[in-house]
Protein backbone atom coordinates (compact mmCIF):
# COMPACT_ATOMS: atom_id res chain seq x y z
CA UNK A 1 0.00 0.00 0.00
CA UNK A 2 2.46 2.30 1.03
CA UNK A 3 4.11 1.88 -2.21
CA UNK A 4 1.48 2.11 -4.39
CA UNK A 5 0.46 5.58 -2.67
CA UNK A 6 4.32 6.45 -3.44
CA UNK A 7 3.74 5.61 -7.28
CA UNK A 8 0.96 7.38 -7.30
CA UNK A 9 2.25 10.67 -6.09
CA UNK A 10 5.32 10.33 -7.84
CA UNK A 11 2.98 10.09 -10.69
CA UNK A 12 1.06 12.99 -10.28
CA UNK A 13 4.32 15.51 -9.62
CA UNK A 14 5.55 13.89 -12.98
CA UNK A 15 1.76 14.66 -14.86
CA UNK A 16 1.85 17.99 -12.85
CA UNK A 17 5.78 19.11 -14.12
CA UNK A 18 5.14 17.55 -17.69
CA UNK A 19 1.85 19.26 -18.36
CA UNK A 20 3.39 22.67 -16.80
CA UNK A 21 7.05 22.44 -19.17
CA UNK A 22 5.37 21.19 -22.38
CA UNK A 23 1.56 22.05 -22.63
CA UNK A 24 1.41 21.43 -26.34
CA UNK A 25 2.00 17.75 -26.23
CA UNK A 26 -1.05 17.88 -24.25
CA UNK A 27 -2.89 19.23 -27.13
CA UNK A 28 -4.52 15.83 -28.80
CA UNK A 29 -6.10 15.09 -24.99
CA UNK A 30 -7.69 18.43 -24.74
CA UNK A 31 -8.40 18.65 -28.61
CA UNK A 32 -12.03 17.26 -28.77
CA UNK A 33 -13.47 20.01 -26.00
CA UNK A 34 -12.77 22.42 -28.28
CA UNK A 35 -15.00 23.92 -30.81
CA UNK A 36 -14.64 26.06 -34.21
CA UNK A 37 -10.54 25.13 -34.26
CA UNK A 38 -9.97 27.10 -30.78
CA UNK A 39 -6.82 26.49 -29.31
CA UNK A 40 -6.59 23.16 -27.06
CA UNK A 41 -4.10 24.66 -24.98
CA UNK A 42 -3.93 28.12 -23.27
CA UNK A 43 -1.71 29.89 -25.52
CA UNK A 44 -2.19 33.77 -23.91
CA UNK A 45 0.50 33.09 -21.29
CA UNK A 46 3.11 30.89 -19.98
CA UNK A 47 1.58 28.18 -17.49
CA UNK A 48 4.43 27.40 -15.40
CA UNK A 49 4.73 31.09 -14.63
CA UNK A 50 1.48 31.30 -14.54
CA UNK A 51 1.72 28.54 -11.48
CA UNK A 52 4.57 29.20 -9.82
CA UNK A 53 2.94 33.35 -9.68
CA UNK A 54 -0.17 31.25 -8.08
CA UNK A 55 1.92 29.46 -5.65
CA UNK A 56 4.01 32.37 -4.91
CA UNK A 57 0.79 34.60 -3.63
CA UNK A 58 -0.37 31.59 -1.57
CA UNK A 59 2.65 30.53 0.01
CA UNK A 60 3.16 34.33 1.03
CA UNK A 61 -0.29 35.06 2.08
CA UNK A 62 -0.39 31.55 4.04
CA UNK A 63 2.70 32.81 5.97
CA UNK A 64 1.83 36.10 6.56
CA UNK A 65 -1.44 34.01 7.85
CA UNK A 66 0.87 32.04 10.00
CA UNK A 67 2.70 34.47 11.73
CA UNK A 68 -0.39 36.27 12.66
CA UNK A 69 -2.28 33.80 13.15
CA UNK A 70 0.11 31.76 15.94
CA UNK A 71 0.81 35.35 17.47
CA UNK A 72 -2.26 35.50 18.08
CA UNK A 73 -3.08 31.81 19.27
CA UNK A 74 0.13 32.55 21.83
CA UNK A 75 -1.20 36.13 23.27
CA UNK A 76 -4.71 34.48 24.34
CA UNK A 77 -3.54 31.37 25.86
CA UNK A 78 -1.43 33.22 27.93
CA UNK A 79 -3.02 34.52 31.58
CA UNK A 80 -2.58 37.89 29.89
CA UNK A 81 -4.02 37.30 27.06
CA UNK A 82 -7.06 35.14 28.03
CA UNK A 83 -9.35 38.26 27.84
CA UNK A 84 -8.74 39.14 23.81
CA UNK A 85 -9.76 35.47 22.81
CA UNK A 86 -13.48 36.27 22.52
CA UNK A 87 -12.31 39.33 20.47
CA UNK A 88 -9.43 37.81 18.26
CA UNK A 89 -12.10 34.74 17.90
CA UNK A 90 -14.53 37.22 16.19
CA UNK A 91 -11.83 39.02 14.25
CA UNK A 92 -11.03 36.02 12.78
CA UNK A 93 -14.09 34.41 12.17
CA UNK A 94 -14.88 37.87 10.12
CA UNK A 95 -12.14 37.27 7.80
CA UNK A 96 -13.64 33.55 7.19
CA UNK A 97 -16.88 34.69 7.00
CA UNK A 98 -16.19 37.49 4.85
CA UNK A 99 -16.51 36.48 1.17
CA UNK A 100 -13.07 36.63 -0.44
CA UNK A 101 -14.52 37.90 -3.63
CA UNK A 102 -16.11 41.33 -1.66
CA UNK A 103 -12.44 41.34 0.33
CA UNK A 104 -11.54 41.88 -3.22
CA UNK A 105 -14.14 44.26 -4.12
CA UNK A 106 -13.40 46.47 -1.04
CA UNK A 107 -9.44 46.02 -1.66
CA UNK A 108 -9.30 47.25 -4.92
CA UNK A 109 -9.77 50.83 -4.45
CA UNK A 110 -7.62 51.12 -1.58
CA UNK A 111 -4.42 49.22 -3.04
CA UNK A 112 -5.11 49.09 -6.46
CA UNK A 113 -5.20 45.93 -8.68
CA UNK A 114 -2.64 43.24 -9.03
CA UNK A 115 -1.21 41.13 -6.11
CA UNK A 116 -1.78 43.35 -3.61
CA UNK A 117 -5.76 42.88 -2.60
CA UNK A 118 -5.14 39.34 -3.63
CA UNK A 119 -2.89 38.90 -0.82
CA UNK A 120 -5.42 40.36 1.43
CA UNK A 121 -8.50 38.67 0.41
CA UNK A 122 -6.44 35.01 0.69
CA UNK A 123 -4.39 36.64 4.57
CA UNK A 124 -7.78 37.15 5.73
CA UNK A 125 -9.46 33.82 4.56
CA UNK A 126 -6.43 31.91 5.79
CA UNK A 127 -6.13 32.88 9.50
CA UNK A 128 -9.31 31.03 10.97
CA UNK A 129 -8.12 27.11 10.70
CA UNK A 130 -4.85 28.17 11.92
CA UNK A 131 -5.47 30.20 14.27
CA UNK A 132 -8.26 27.47 15.92
CA UNK A 133 -6.03 25.17 15.72
CA UNK A 134 -3.35 27.04 17.53
CA UNK A 135 -5.38 27.78 20.32
CA UNK A 136 -6.79 24.28 20.67
CA UNK A 137 -2.87 22.76 20.68
CA UNK A 138 -2.11 25.15 23.09
CA UNK A 139 -5.04 25.02 25.13
CA UNK A 140 -4.70 20.96 25.24
CA UNK A 141 -1.45 20.46 26.54
CA UNK A 142 -1.18 18.04 29.22
CA UNK A 143 -1.96 20.27 32.73
CA UNK A 144 0.66 17.84 34.41
CA UNK A 145 3.17 18.69 31.83
CA UNK A 146 2.56 22.19 32.16
CA UNK A 147 2.70 22.27 35.85
CA UNK A 148 5.47 19.89 35.84
CA UNK A 149 7.18 22.89 33.46
CA UNK A 150 6.22 25.37 36.02
CA UNK A 151 7.26 23.24 38.65
CA UNK A 152 10.74 22.58 37.19
CA UNK A 153 11.69 26.48 36.83
CA UNK A 154 10.85 27.02 33.36
CA UNK A 155 10.43 31.00 32.82
CA UNK A 156 7.05 31.58 30.26
CA UNK A 157 9.08 31.86 27.60
CA UNK A 158 10.88 28.67 28.18
CA UNK A 159 7.71 26.63 28.16
CA UNK A 160 6.06 28.33 25.75
CA UNK A 161 9.42 27.25 23.17
CA UNK A 162 10.46 23.98 24.59
CA UNK A 163 7.60 22.56 25.78
CA UNK A 164 3.81 23.93 24.65
CA UNK A 165 5.03 24.86 20.91
CA UNK A 166 6.03 21.10 20.43
CA UNK A 167 3.52 20.00 21.57
CA UNK A 168 0.57 21.82 20.10
CA UNK A 169 2.93 21.73 16.12
CA UNK A 170 1.36 19.03 14.84
CA UNK A 171 -2.16 20.70 15.71
CA UNK A 172 -0.72 23.81 13.84
CA UNK A 173 0.50 22.29 10.91
CA UNK A 174 -2.83 21.05 10.09
CA UNK A 175 -4.18 24.05 10.62
CA UNK A 176 -1.17 25.77 7.91
CA UNK A 177 -2.21 22.82 5.58
CA UNK A 178 -6.04 23.07 5.75
CA UNK A 179 -5.34 27.33 4.75
CA UNK A 180 -3.08 26.73 2.19
CA UNK A 181 -5.40 23.97 0.92
CA UNK A 182 -8.00 26.43 0.27
CA UNK A 183 -6.60 29.10 -0.96
CA UNK A 184 -5.08 27.43 -3.37
CA UNK A 185 -8.65 27.15 -5.06
CA UNK A 186 -9.16 30.83 -3.78
CA UNK A 187 -6.84 32.19 -5.46
CA UNK A 188 -8.07 31.86 -8.64
CA UNK A 189 -10.23 34.67 -7.83
CA UNK A 190 -7.35 36.89 -7.98
CA UNK A 191 -6.84 36.58 -11.75
CA UNK A 192 -10.47 39.18 -11.96
CA UNK A 193 -8.45 41.82 -10.39
CA UNK A 194 -4.93 40.96 -12.51
CA UNK A 195 -3.49 39.17 -9.88
CA UNK A 196 -0.83 36.76 -11.69
CA UNK A 197 -2.30 33.26 -11.33
CA UNK A 198 -4.33 30.16 -13.08
CA UNK A 199 -7.33 31.83 -12.58
CA UNK A 200 -6.05 33.88 -15.89
CA UNK A 201 -6.58 30.54 -17.62
CA UNK A 202 -9.93 29.51 -16.31
CA UNK A 203 -11.43 33.10 -16.98
CA UNK A 204 -10.01 33.18 -20.41
CA UNK A 205 -11.92 29.93 -20.99
CA UNK A 206 -15.39 31.00 -19.47
CA UNK A 207 -14.78 34.36 -21.52
CA UNK A 208 -14.35 32.44 -25.30
CA UNK A 209 -16.04 30.13 -24.44
CA UNK A 210 -13.71 26.75 -24.24
CA UNK A 211 -13.76 24.20 -21.79
CA UNK A 212 -9.96 23.13 -22.56
CA UNK A 213 -8.65 25.98 -20.67
CA UNK A 214 -11.50 25.90 -18.02
CA UNK A 215 -10.19 22.20 -17.38
CA UNK A 216 -6.83 22.69 -17.89
CA UNK A 217 -6.66 25.72 -15.14
CA UNK A 218 -8.66 23.52 -12.72
CA UNK A 219 -6.72 20.30 -12.89
CA UNK A 220 -3.65 22.09 -12.72
CA UNK A 221 -5.12 24.20 -9.34
CA UNK A 222 -6.84 20.82 -8.22
CA UNK A 223 -3.30 18.30 -8.58
CA UNK A 224 -1.42 21.19 -6.69
CA UNK A 225 -3.62 21.23 -4.08
CA UNK A 226 -3.84 17.86 -3.61
CA UNK A 227 -0.05 17.55 -3.71
CA UNK A 228 0.54 20.01 -1.14
CA UNK A 229 -2.23 18.49 1.41
CA UNK A 230 -0.47 15.35 0.85
CA UNK A 231 2.96 16.72 1.05
CA UNK A 232 2.00 18.54 4.22
CA UNK A 233 0.36 15.41 5.72
CA UNK A 234 3.77 13.61 4.71
CA UNK A 235 5.50 16.34 7.12
CA UNK A 236 2.96 16.00 9.93
CA UNK A 237 3.12 12.13 10.43
CA UNK A 238 7.31 12.33 10.06
CA UNK A 239 7.34 14.85 12.77
CA UNK A 240 4.72 13.04 15.01
CA UNK A 241 6.76 9.59 14.55
CA UNK A 242 10.02 11.24 14.77
CA UNK A 243 9.34 13.69 18.00
CA UNK A 244 7.13 11.82 19.58
CA UNK A 245 4.23 14.16 19.79
CA UNK B 1 14.93 23.61 57.65
CA UNK B 2 11.53 24.78 56.13
CA UNK B 3 9.84 27.38 58.39
CA UNK B 4 6.26 28.33 57.79
CA UNK B 5 4.82 31.20 58.94
CA UNK B 6 1.06 31.96 59.77
CA UNK B 7 0.41 30.77 55.68
CA UNK B 8 -2.88 31.50 53.71
CA UNK B 9 -4.21 30.96 50.07
CA UNK B 10 -7.98 32.77 50.02
CA UNK B 11 -9.72 32.33 46.69
CA UNK B 12 -11.91 34.68 46.62
CA UNK B 13 -14.55 34.33 49.70
CA UNK B 14 -13.03 30.78 50.06
CA UNK B 15 -10.00 29.83 52.48
CA UNK B 16 -8.13 27.04 51.24
CA UNK B 17 -5.37 26.90 53.43
CA UNK B 18 -6.09 29.19 56.54
CA UNK B 19 -3.09 30.59 59.21
CA UNK B 20 -0.87 27.32 59.05
CA UNK B 21 2.34 27.38 60.57
CA UNK B 22 4.95 24.57 60.96
CA UNK B 23 8.44 23.63 60.67
CA UNK B 24 9.86 20.93 58.62
CA UNK B 25 13.48 19.37 59.75
CA UNK B 26 15.94 19.49 57.63
CA UNK B 27 16.40 15.74 56.26
CA UNK B 28 13.97 14.58 56.71
CA UNK B 29 10.21 13.25 54.85
CA UNK B 30 7.62 14.80 56.32
CA UNK B 31 4.04 13.89 55.13
CA UNK B 32 0.94 16.21 54.72
CA UNK B 33 -1.70 14.01 54.61
CA UNK B 34 -5.81 15.15 54.51
CA UNK B 35 -8.72 14.31 52.46
CA UNK B 36 -9.52 16.25 49.06
CA UNK B 37 -9.98 19.84 49.62
CA UNK B 38 -8.41 19.75 52.28
CA UNK B 39 -5.87 22.52 51.26
CA UNK B 40 -2.54 19.92 51.55
CA UNK B 41 -1.56 20.28 47.76
CA UNK B 42 -2.33 24.10 47.88
CA UNK B 43 0.07 24.31 50.75
CA UNK B 44 2.65 22.11 49.43
CA UNK B 45 2.62 24.16 46.15
CA UNK B 46 2.85 27.26 48.58
CA UNK B 47 6.68 26.18 49.10
CA UNK B 48 7.73 26.21 45.74
CA UNK B 49 5.43 28.98 44.86
CA UNK B 50 3.25 27.52 42.55
CA UNK B 51 0.66 28.95 44.09
CA UNK B 52 1.35 32.28 45.53
CA UNK B 53 0.22 32.73 49.11
CA UNK B 54 -2.78 35.04 50.17
CA UNK B 55 -0.60 36.22 53.39
CA UNK B 56 1.86 34.73 55.49
CA UNK B 57 5.53 33.39 54.31
CA UNK B 58 7.76 30.74 53.64
CA UNK B 59 11.40 30.61 54.73
CA UNK B 60 13.85 27.83 53.48
CA UNK B 61 16.78 27.83 55.87
CA UNK B 62 16.06 31.49 57.16
CA UNK B 63 15.62 33.07 53.40
CA UNK B 64 12.29 34.28 52.79
CA UNK B 65 10.97 32.45 49.37
CA UNK B 66 9.19 35.28 48.09
CA UNK B 67 12.09 37.48 47.54
CA UNK B 68 13.58 35.91 44.14
CA UNK B 69 11.67 35.23 40.94
CA UNK B 70 9.35 32.16 41.11
CA UNK B 71 10.76 30.04 38.43
CA UNK B 72 14.76 30.23 39.93
CA UNK B 73 13.19 29.42 43.25
CA UNK B 74 11.70 26.45 41.57
CA UNK B 75 15.06 25.20 40.18
CA UNK B 76 15.89 24.61 43.79
CA UNK B 77 13.66 22.81 44.55
CA UNK B 78 12.45 18.90 43.23
CA UNK B 79 9.31 18.67 42.22
CA UNK B 80 7.08 15.37 41.64
CA UNK B 81 3.55 15.36 40.78
CA UNK B 82 0.61 12.23 40.63
CA UNK B 83 1.00 11.37 36.82
CA UNK B 84 4.58 12.78 36.80
CA UNK B 85 3.80 14.86 33.80
CA UNK B 86 7.00 13.69 31.97
CA UNK B 87 7.49 15.75 28.64
CA UNK B 88 5.91 13.37 25.85
CA UNK B 89 8.41 14.67 23.42
CA UNK B 90 11.47 14.10 25.37
CA UNK B 91 13.71 11.17 25.93
CA UNK B 92 13.93 9.57 29.19
CA UNK B 93 17.88 11.61 29.45
CA UNK B 94 16.05 14.57 28.43
CA UNK B 95 13.86 14.63 30.78
CA UNK B 96 15.90 13.88 33.63
CA UNK B 97 18.49 16.51 31.94
CA UNK B 98 15.83 19.72 32.52
CA UNK B 99 16.79 21.31 35.31
CA UNK B 100 20.40 20.92 34.99
CA UNK B 101 20.19 22.44 31.84
CA UNK B 102 18.17 25.41 33.12
CA UNK B 103 20.83 25.67 35.25
CA UNK B 104 23.66 26.22 32.38
CA UNK B 105 25.26 23.13 33.15
CA UNK B 106 28.00 21.86 30.80
CA UNK B 107 26.79 18.82 29.05
CA UNK B 108 29.68 16.25 30.11
CA UNK B 109 27.96 17.17 33.83
CA UNK B 110 24.78 16.68 32.31
CA UNK B 111 24.99 13.35 31.41
CA UNK B 112 27.35 11.83 33.73
CA UNK B 113 24.33 13.30 35.93
CA UNK B 114 21.88 11.34 33.95
CA UNK B 115 23.55 7.98 34.26
CA UNK B 116 24.01 8.07 37.61
CA UNK B 117 20.20 8.92 38.63
CA UNK B 118 19.22 5.69 35.82
CA UNK B 119 21.40 3.47 37.49
CA UNK B 120 20.36 4.40 41.20
CA UNK B 121 16.80 3.81 39.71
CA UNK B 122 17.77 0.69 38.41
CA UNK B 123 17.02 1.68 34.80
CA UNK B 124 19.70 1.05 32.76
CA UNK B 125 21.25 3.96 30.60
CA UNK B 126 22.08 1.64 27.61
CA UNK B 127 18.31 0.76 27.24
CA UNK B 128 16.62 3.77 29.09
CA UNK B 129 18.75 7.14 28.21
CA UNK B 130 17.08 7.06 24.78
CA UNK B 131 13.36 5.87 25.09
CA UNK B 132 10.81 8.26 24.89
CA UNK B 133 8.29 7.94 28.15
CA UNK B 134 5.16 6.36 26.62
CA UNK B 135 7.80 3.43 25.71
CA UNK B 136 7.86 3.00 29.73
CA UNK B 137 5.54 1.02 32.03
CA UNK B 138 4.03 2.86 35.06
CA UNK B 139 6.42 2.58 37.63
CA UNK B 140 9.43 3.19 35.55
CA UNK B 141 7.76 6.86 34.13
CA UNK B 142 7.17 7.30 38.17
CA UNK B 143 11.07 6.18 38.30
CA UNK B 144 11.97 8.89 35.99
CA UNK B 145 9.94 11.50 37.34
CA UNK B 146 11.60 11.69 41.02
CA UNK B 147 15.01 11.18 38.66
CA UNK B 148 14.37 14.34 37.06
CA UNK B 149 13.04 15.92 40.30
CA UNK B 150 16.40 14.85 41.70
CA UNK B 151 18.87 15.82 39.07
CA UNK B 152 19.98 18.97 39.92
CA UNK B 153 20.52 18.01 43.47
CA UNK B 154 17.97 19.85 45.60
CA UNK B 155 17.95 20.21 49.18
CA UNK B 156 14.01 19.80 49.05
CA UNK B 157 12.11 17.56 47.28
CA UNK B 158 8.16 18.49 47.02
CA UNK B 159 5.51 15.45 46.23
CA UNK B 160 2.21 15.60 45.29
CA UNK B 161 0.32 12.39 45.48
CA UNK B 162 3.52 11.06 43.88
CA UNK B 163 2.76 7.61 43.86
CA UNK B 164 -1.01 7.63 43.53
CA UNK B 165 -1.04 5.86 40.14
CA UNK B 166 0.53 3.16 41.18
CA UNK B 167 -0.78 -0.17 41.72
CA UNK B 168 -0.38 -1.79 45.31
CA UNK B 169 2.76 -3.87 44.22
CA UNK B 170 4.65 -0.92 42.34
CA UNK B 171 3.65 2.00 44.95
CA UNK B 172 5.43 -0.58 47.97
CA UNK B 173 8.24 -0.85 45.92
CA UNK B 174 8.60 2.68 45.32
CA UNK B 175 8.23 3.93 48.73
CA UNK B 176 11.36 1.69 50.03
CA UNK B 177 13.04 3.95 46.98
CA UNK B 178 11.76 7.13 48.41
CA UNK B 179 13.20 5.74 51.49
CA UNK B 180 16.67 4.76 50.06
CA UNK B 181 17.32 7.87 48.19
CA UNK B 182 16.20 10.35 50.97
CA UNK B 183 18.59 8.75 53.40
CA UNK B 184 21.37 8.66 50.66
CA UNK B 185 21.16 12.40 49.64
CA UNK B 186 19.70 13.89 52.77
CA UNK B 187 17.15 15.46 51.30
CA UNK B 188 14.22 17.24 53.31
CA UNK B 189 11.06 15.77 51.82
CA UNK B 190 7.51 17.08 52.25
CA UNK B 191 4.94 14.72 50.55
CA UNK B 192 1.28 15.32 50.26
CA UNK B 193 -0.93 12.31 50.38
CA UNK B 194 -4.30 11.22 51.31
CA UNK B 195 -3.14 7.77 51.97
CA UNK B 196 -2.85 7.47 55.74
CA UNK B 197 -0.35 4.22 55.80
CA UNK B 198 2.01 5.91 53.26
CA UNK B 199 1.96 8.89 55.72
CA UNK B 200 2.36 6.38 58.46
CA UNK B 201 5.11 4.44 56.40
CA UNK B 202 7.05 6.96 55.42
CA UNK B 203 6.58 10.17 57.62
CA UNK B 204 9.18 10.90 60.24
CA UNK B 205 6.26 13.55 61.56
CA UNK B 206 3.01 13.19 59.81
CA UNK B 207 0.56 16.54 59.43
CA UNK B 208 -3.08 16.06 59.49
CA UNK B 209 -5.01 18.88 57.99
CA UNK B 210 -8.71 19.39 57.32
CA UNK B 211 -10.35 22.66 56.19
CA UNK B 212 -7.22 24.40 55.71
CA UNK B 213 -5.75 23.89 59.12
CA UNK B 214 -3.27 21.63 60.19
CA UNK B 215 -4.95 19.68 63.40
CA UNK B 216 -2.38 17.89 64.49
CA UNK B 217 1.41 17.59 63.46
CA UNK B 218 3.70 15.09 65.46
CA UNK B 219 5.55 11.80 65.24
CA UNK B 220 3.18 9.18 63.71
CA UNK B 221 2.78 6.91 67.19
CA UNK B 222 2.07 10.33 68.67
CA UNK B 223 -1.08 10.84 66.26
CA UNK B 224 -2.24 7.18 67.01
CA UNK B 225 -1.82 7.07 70.81
CA UNK B 226 -2.95 10.88 71.57
CA UNK B 227 -5.19 12.12 68.77
CA UNK B 228 -5.45 15.83 68.96
CA UNK B 229 -8.83 15.73 67.44
CA UNK B 230 -11.53 13.19 66.63
CA UNK B 231 -10.73 13.49 62.84
CA UNK B 232 -7.36 12.85 63.54
CA UNK B 233 -8.42 9.67 65.15
CA UNK B 234 -10.91 8.77 62.58
CA UNK B 235 -8.44 9.39 59.87
CA UNK B 236 -6.06 7.29 61.43
CA UNK B 237 -8.91 4.67 61.90
CA UNK B 238 -9.63 2.40 65.07
CA UNK B 239 -9.81 -0.91 64.29
CA UNK B 240 -6.49 -1.51 63.47
CA UNK B 241 -4.60 1.30 65.62
CA UNK B 242 -2.48 -1.47 67.57
CA UNK B 243 -1.12 -3.19 64.13
CA UNK B 244 -0.56 0.12 62.55
CA UNK B 245 1.69 1.32 66.34
CA UNK B 246 3.52 -2.01 65.73
CA UNK B 247 4.21 -1.32 62.31
CA UNK B 248 6.25 1.57 63.33
CA UNK B 249 8.84 0.22 65.45
CA UNK B 250 11.29 -2.34 63.75
CA UNK B 251 12.61 -5.23 65.37
CA UNK B 252 16.07 -3.92 65.38
CA UNK B 253 15.18 -1.21 67.96
CA UNK B 254 13.30 -3.89 70.44
CA UNK B 255 15.63 -6.57 69.76
CA UNK B 256 16.63 -7.83 73.53
CA UNK B 257 19.65 -9.91 74.56
CA UNK B 258 19.16 -13.77 74.53
CA UNK B 259 19.58 -17.66 72.66
CA UNK B 260 18.53 -17.48 69.10
CA UNK B 261 15.73 -19.48 68.67
CA UNK B 262 11.99 -19.46 66.67
CA UNK B 263 11.68 -18.32 63.47
CA UNK B 264 14.57 -15.36 62.01
CA UNK B 265 13.18 -11.61 60.75
CA UNK B 266 15.17 -9.37 59.47
CA UNK B 267 16.24 -5.95 62.00
CA UNK B 268 14.72 -3.72 59.47
CA UNK B 269 11.16 -5.67 59.42
CA UNK B 270 8.62 -3.92 61.41
CA UNK B 271 7.42 -5.71 65.06
CA UNK B 272 3.62 -6.30 62.77
CA UNK B 273 5.60 -8.51 60.53
CA UNK B 274 7.51 -9.79 62.99
CA UNK B 275 4.07 -11.03 65.07
CA UNK B 276 2.97 -12.06 61.79
CA UNK B 277 5.99 -14.32 61.56
CA UNK B 278 5.25 -15.61 64.95
CA UNK B 279 1.60 -16.16 65.03
CA UNK B 280 2.44 -17.96 61.21
CA UNK B 281 4.92 -20.33 62.57
CA UNK B 282 3.21 -21.03 66.37
CA UNK B 283 6.61 -19.54 67.90
CA UNK B 284 6.77 -17.65 70.73
CA UNK B 285 9.96 -15.82 69.84
CA UNK B 286 11.85 -14.85 66.75
CA UNK B 287 15.59 -14.46 66.47
CA UNK B 288 16.80 -10.83 65.38
CA UNK B 289 19.33 -10.85 62.46
CA UNK B 290 21.22 -7.69 60.77
CA UNK B 291 21.44 -6.92 57.61
CA UNK B 292 25.14 -9.06 57.51
CA UNK B 293 23.46 -12.16 58.48
CA UNK B 294 24.62 -11.78 62.62
CA UNK B 295 22.44 -12.14 65.20
CA UNK B 296 21.16 -8.40 66.42
CA UNK B 297 18.79 -10.43 69.61
CA UNK B 298 15.44 -11.71 69.85
CA UNK B 299 11.77 -10.59 70.13
CA UNK B 300 9.26 -12.18 71.74
CA UNK B 301 5.39 -12.03 71.74
CA UNK B 302 5.07 -10.80 74.94
CA UNK B 303 7.39 -7.66 74.09
CA UNK B 304 5.53 -7.47 71.03
CA UNK B 305 2.08 -6.99 72.13
CA UNK B 306 3.53 -4.95 75.21
CA UNK B 307 4.75 -2.45 72.11
CA UNK B 308 1.01 -2.86 70.73
CA UNK B 309 -0.26 -1.55 74.15
CA UNK B 310 -1.38 2.15 73.98
CA UNK B 311 1.10 3.13 76.76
Amino acid sequence: MPRAATLLRLAAVGLLVAFLTMPQRFAPVFAPLTQYGAPPIYDQGNLLALALAHLGTVFLAAAASTILAVGLGILVTRASGAEFLPLSRTLVNIGQTFPPVAVLAIAVPLVGFGEAPTLIALFAYGLLPIFENTVSGLQTCPPAVIEAADGMGMSGRQRLLSVELPLAMPLILEGVRLSLVINIGTATIGSTVAAKGLGEVIIAGLLSNNTAFILQGGLVTGLMAILIYDGMVTVEKRLVRVAHL
Amino acid sequence: MIRIETLTKQYGPLTVVDSVSMSIERGSITVIVGTSGSGKSTLLRMINRLVEPTSGRVLIDNNDTATEPAHLLRRRIGYVIQGNGLFPHRTVAENIATVPTLLGWDGARISARVDELLRIFQLDPAEFAAKFPHQLSGGQQQRVGVARALAAEPAVLLMDEPFGALDPIIRSKAQDDLLDIQRRFGTTVVLVTHDMDEAFRLGARVAVMSQGRVLQYDRPAVLLTRPADPFVSRLTGTTDRAMKLLSLTTAGEVAEPGAAEGPTVAATASLREVLSDLLWSGAQVATVLNADGTPAGRVTMAGILAHGRNS
